[in-house]
């Protein structure tokens, strides 16, 4: 029987070398080593011989044949598999720059951008980030920093203020905040010291919009209130953000000036690389008053306070020539960044 | 503040105004005082190459009428021709004449240029062409006494000088003055103020103008002194000079000298003449309800209860109390009797009249701040002094009236100070010794030692009354620059709240989903929120720079419509916007019902395209909500919008603008939106995910169609199905909605893709038509027959 195993083996052999694709070597495989192919028919016909020696060789005889088509079915198949698959990707070719687009992403406005830089830089240096309400009361706004009733400096704030009427109370104590700095009062009230926060946020004057002012902008305010905090610390932290923020470049100095909140008061100034001042912020220790008003012992308890405006930062940092472009929602100009 | 250097050196000799390293540095010291230097400008250099002339002869030539050719000698001897288009100058005349190569303040270049054929060797100069004064009609004229070929500075005796301008803050009264700027100046360079010069002789009989001080209360003290022997006649030439070169021009002598006393000691004075002054004296009391008085610069004014008021003795105003005087009772030519008052006002009362009228003064500005009440003693000696100079036969009256209420500032207030507090604000240790010494120059004078002094706080310094008053001023005289720097070390980390971290996360999703944030006003025309249906109440402000903002927003919609108007005016459709931005709604609380909120407009899209912005909002927060189509929400598309709940409470809405809305605004896109309650989304959600196994079985899964009515939100019917498979759905998707004539009108046909799984083994045939039953009971309760193919 050897011999006609021998034979299917060969015609097998020859249908696989001849298959030209993965498909048709599938169906010559079905054809010569399926259930109906001639292998198949042999195997059937191995009980039928009679002598032992006989049939052990016919049976070995099979197997090689077996072994030796299957090897040449995973030849052929690697070798068509690989014609195929470059075949495939020859058709498949692509022009990826056909497919080229601006990306669809927004944009953050600059404002919520430079507040966010901001943010970090102090989240680096060990703050936390306070928040308020925009309308405030006359006493956070106001009383509680220092400024009474009749304050002089009340005057220079230019306050917009709201007709609320607060159970028991009256019109007129009710204003949108002028500053970020009743965010102070608001954390010394509710956090135990010690207290490092910014409070970035969102004030209001009474001012006409032009190049440079807007009656809604944003300012950052800082709060520190620990033990013996004094203002070579302030004069430091100072120092520390504006190199973090502006870079190694940068340095800063403190000047006298007047703030009702704080005292000793100070405006801090930027210098550049090229020797250029800029004015940038004030500053000052707390006030023993606010302090007081905030719930704390001025004796046990000192600390600084600054603050400086974010919309300027967004301004200098894109060079806008007119912060109220910032404003006006077009969307060509917030595409810009 | 305009500060000049010149008259600082009259208290001290600070600087050599034509130094400019002297003059930088200081400036310098002023800026490290407090005194920020916003500008130093020199004055009186001159032009270099412009010396006095002699006109030797004026012609005119036929061909050019409006010009005239001038001979001049510039001192050398020469004649030399100009051209000149003025004509104001005759034989004789001494004028300036600037050379050739002169580079005038303008920019011009002199140079040789001809009319005619005609070389001019130069150009006469009016005194605006060379800065001296702004008198451009006619060249400048220089006294012919002075003769040729001299710089024209020396013949006017224009000297160098340094005008700064200080920006000085509300806390420096005294600095409104040069005394004030030389002091604390002084101090800081450890220099000894010149000492102040004796007093006015007293001469003549006893005259007195009486003063009967009504309004104790607002005025603390106010004197008056006679001065006769007046000639009103032109201040001397320096003095003219000073007050031009301090920006302030010169009227007569006695006007002159009144404000020079007040430029140099700050002391706001008022020179009557006595003999238009009413009754001969003076009476200080509050004016009457509707009284009406003329002031200074011609207006006539409706005074209230609360305004003070200088009256003469027939009880008629002849003043505004620190803040203007009348017209009548000026000083003219014709004076000779001056009533020269000094007095002192309460800075409330004066502050509250100057800002009732608008009406601010010289005085006003000083008096509001707070003038030393002690230096009028000072102010009316100087004041004298300086008449004389003009006024050779003035005689100061024995009998000046100096009147007092218990509302004058004591003449000496004093405070303590702990070293140890200085020690701990400043971050230095200075000593009781130093301290002492830095405080004497400016007039704080301490006592005592370790561990507490005791300060006495100067007349001129109403602002310091307490101890880190006292600190302060140690500061500044140290010096800021000379503190230390350190960086303090506490047990603090930073981080962003959970709240504020979600915010960040929020803007990311939005950015990512190609939707670019916006910054409207919040600040509303009052019938904005009308416009967009947003009717009910909300607030305002009282004092709005213009009523269309003057409406405080309850909702972030009419500002992003607003926006889109804008954009889509400029051929910018399809744009979306979001906002992240606080609304103010009415609240009976200490403060309105503030919220934050999150906005978002997208143009030309539908419905669908805001439910999906919303659906990422959710996945990437951890929070969700129904969405509630029966109550669409106000200025929402009635049958294309949802509330969305979350139990209880309502976070907002979500759909499509109502069609009217966007005709109001002007947008003809449809617009797709979310309007949701940021600040409760970002206190939501899920902490902390605790894991769970991934199952190892195998997963089948089973599609299922139901048909529902369209009046059936498609919701309810996931939820069915997602309670019926429970625990063995791993995964839920609504693939396919169709709608056609097969079904019926109002219905749809809803397919459902059901990924199914048992952790604990492999699903059977019979598990998954058992679940298949249950989908479809489920389905049968809320209205969902199950489609059988």
């Amino acid at each position: 029987m050897t011999p006609e195993i021998d034979e299917a083996r060969e015609a097998a052999l020859s249908a696989i070398g001849h298959a030209d694709t993965v498909a048709d070597l599938e169906r010559v495989v079905a054809e010569h080593l399926g259930k109906r192919g001639a292998l198949a028919g042999l195997k059937k016909g191995l009980g039928a011989i009679d002598d032992a020696d006989a049939r052990r060789a016919a049976g070995a005889a099979m197997h090689a044949s077996r072994t030796a088509l299957e090897e040449a079915i995973e030849a052929r198949r690697g070798e068509l598999g690989g014609v195929e698959t470059e075949l495939r990707i020859a058709e498949e070719q692509l022009d990826l720059t056909e497919f080229r687009s601006d990306g669809s992403r927004g944009h953050l406005h600059i404002v919520t951008q430079a507040w966010q830089r901001l943010e970090d830089v102090f989240l680096g240096l060990g703050f936390s980030v306070a928040e308020g309400p925009e309308v405030e009361t006359d006493w956070h706004n106001f009383e509680a920093l220092n400024m009474g009733e009749g304050h002089p400096a009340r005057g220079e704030f230019d306050t917009l203020f709201v007709d609320h009427v607060p159970p028991g109370g009256r019109l007129g104590t009710t204003l949108l905040r002028t500053h970020t700095s009743p965010v102070q009062i608001r954390t010394m009230l509710t956090q135990e010291p010690p207290i490092y926060v910014v409070a970035p946020g969102r004030v209001f004057r009474r001012d006409t919009p032009d190049a440079t002012h807007m009656p809604v902008f944003h300012q950052i305010e800082g709060l520190v209130v620990d033990r013996g905090i004094s203002m070579t610390d302030l004069a430091g932290t100072i120092e520390a953000f504006t190199k973090a923020f502006f870079g190694a470049g940068f340095t800063s100095r403190l000047r006298p000036s007047y703030f009702p909140f704080t005292e000793p008061s100070a405006e801090f100034d930027i210098q550049r690389p090229d020797g250029s001042w800029l004015e940038l912020g004030g500053c000052g220790m707390v006030h023993p008053a606010v302090i007081r008003a905030g719930g704390l012992d001025p004796d046990e308890w000192s600390g600084f306070a600054f603050g400086f405006g974010i919309d300027r930062m967004a301004v200098m940092r894109h060079g806008v020539a007119d912060i109220r472009d910032m404003y006006v929602n077009d969307i060509r100009f917030i595409e810009q960044f | 503040m305009k500060i000049l250097l010149s008259w600082l050196n009259t208290f001290a000799e600070f600087a050599d105004p034509s130094d400019d390293d002297a003059v930088a540095s200081v400036a310098a010291d002023l800026t490290s005082l407090g005194l920020a230097v916003e500008e130093a400008v020199p004055l009186g250099h001159g032009v270099e190459g412009v010396v006095s002339a002699r006109v030797l002869r004026v012609e005119t030539h036929p061909d050019a009428a409006k010009v005239r050719r001038v001979w001049v000698d510039a001192g050398d001897g020469a004649e030399r021709h100009v051209w000149c288009g003025a004509s104001n100058m005759s034989e004789g005349d001494l004028v300036p004449l600037a050379t050739l190569g002169t580079a005038m303040p303008d920019g011009r270049l002199i140079e040789r240029r001809g009319i005619l054929g005609i070389d001019s060797e130069g150009m006469l100069c009016s005194g605006a062409e060379l800065g001296v004064d702004d008198d451009g009609s006619g060249i400048l004229l220089l006294d012919p006494a002075a003769g040729p070929g001299q710089p024209y500075t020396a013949v006017l005796g224009l000297e160098p000088d340094v005008l700064f301008d200080l920006d000085v803050t509300r806390n420096r009264p005294d600095c409104w003055s040069h005394l004030g700027v030389a002091r604390d100046l002084a101090g800081r360079r450890g220099l000894a103020l010149r000492p102040i010069p004796e007093g006015a002789r007293r001469g003549g009989a006893e005259r007195s103008v009486p003063v009967e001080l009504v309004a104790g209360d607002r005025c603390g003290r106010f004197t008056t002194t006679v001065l006769s022997g007046v000639t009103v006649t032109q201040s001397p030439a320096w003095m003219r000079r000073r007050l031009a070169s301090a920006g302030m021009r010169s009227i007569n002598n006695v006007v002159d000298v009144s404000n020079m006393v007040m430029l140099e000691l700050g002391q706001p004075n008022h020179a009557y003449d006595l003999d238009r002054l009413g009754g001969g004296a003076l009476r200080v009391r509050l004016a009457a309800d509707g009284e009406s008085f003329v002031t200074l610069d011609g207006v006539e004014r409706t005074l209230g209860g609360s305004d003070l008021l200088i009256c003469d003795g027939d009880d008629r105003p002849v003043g505004l109390g620190g803040v203007m005087g009348g017209l009548d009772s000026e000083i003219s030519e014709a004076t000779t009797t001056v009533a020269l008052e000094t007095a002192w006002f309460s800075p409330r009362g004066v502050m509250e009249t100057a800002a009732r009228y608008s009406l601010r003064s010289e005085a006003s500005a000083r008096y509001e701040r707070g003038v030393d009440p002690y230096v009028i003693d000072r102010s009316i000696d100087r004041f004298v002094e300086l008449l004389s100079e003009s006024c050779p036969d003035l005689v100061v009256h024995p009998g000046t009236v100096d009147v007092r209420s218990d509302h004058l500032p004591a003449p000496r207030r004093e405070t303590s100070l702990r070293l140890s507090v200085l020690d701990r604000v400043l971050g230095v240790t200075l000593g009781a010794e130093r301290v002492t010494e830095m405080l004497k120059p400016i007039g704080f004078e301490a006592a005592g030692s370790e561990p507490e002094l005791t300060v006495a706080i100067p007349s001129w310094r109403p602002d310091a009354s307490e101890e880190i008053d006292i600190v302060e001023e140690v500061a500044r005289l140290h010096g800021y620059e000379n503190l230390g720097r350190t960086v303090p070390r506490a047990d603090v980390f930073g981080h962003l709240t959970r709240a504020q971290q979600r915010r960040r996360l929020a803007r990311e999703v939005l950015v990512g989903l190609g939707i670019s944030e916006a910054m409207p006003n919040p600040f509303l025309a009052p019938g904005d929120l009308a416009r967009a249906g947003l009717e009910g109440d909300y607030l305002s402000i009282t004092n709005p720079l213009a009523v269309e903002e003057s409406a405080l927003r309850t909702s972030l919609r009419p500002g992003l419509l607003a926006a889109l108007a804008y954009n889509e005016s400029h051929r910018r459709e399809g744009v979306s916007l979001f906002e992240i931005g606080h609304v103010y709604p009415p609240a009976e609380a200490e403060l309105p019902a503030e919220a934050e909120v999150l906005g978002v407009v997208l143009a030309g899209q539908e419905a669908p395209a805001a439910v999906a912005v919303w659906d990422e909002i959710c996945a990437a927060l951890g929070v969700g909500a129904q969405l509630d189509q029966s109550t669409p929400g106000p200025g929402m598309h009635p049958t294309r919008s949802a509330t969305l709940r979350a139990g209880r409470d309502e976070l907002g809405v979500v759909g499509e603008i109502h069609p009217t809305v966007l005709s109001e605004f002007g947008v003809s896109e449809r617009v797709a939106v979310l309007e949701v309650r940021l600040d409760v989304l970002l206190e939501r959600g899920e902490r902390v995910s605790s894991a769970s196994p991934v199952p190892r079985t195998p997963s089948s899964d089973l599609d299922l169609a139901f048909v529902l009515d369209d009046t059936v939100p498609a919701e309810r019917l996931t939820k069915a199905l997602r309670q019926a498979a429970a625990s063995r759905l791993v995964s839920l998707q609504l693939f396919d909605v169709f709608r056609g004539e097969s079904l019926g009108s109002g219905r749809r046909s809803l397919a459902y893709r059901l990924r199914l799984q048992d952790p604990g083994g492999s699903l059977t045939d019979a598990d998954i038509s058992e679940i298949r039953d249950a989908c479809a009971a489920g389905a049968e309760r809320v209205g969902a027959s199950l489609r059988t193919s």
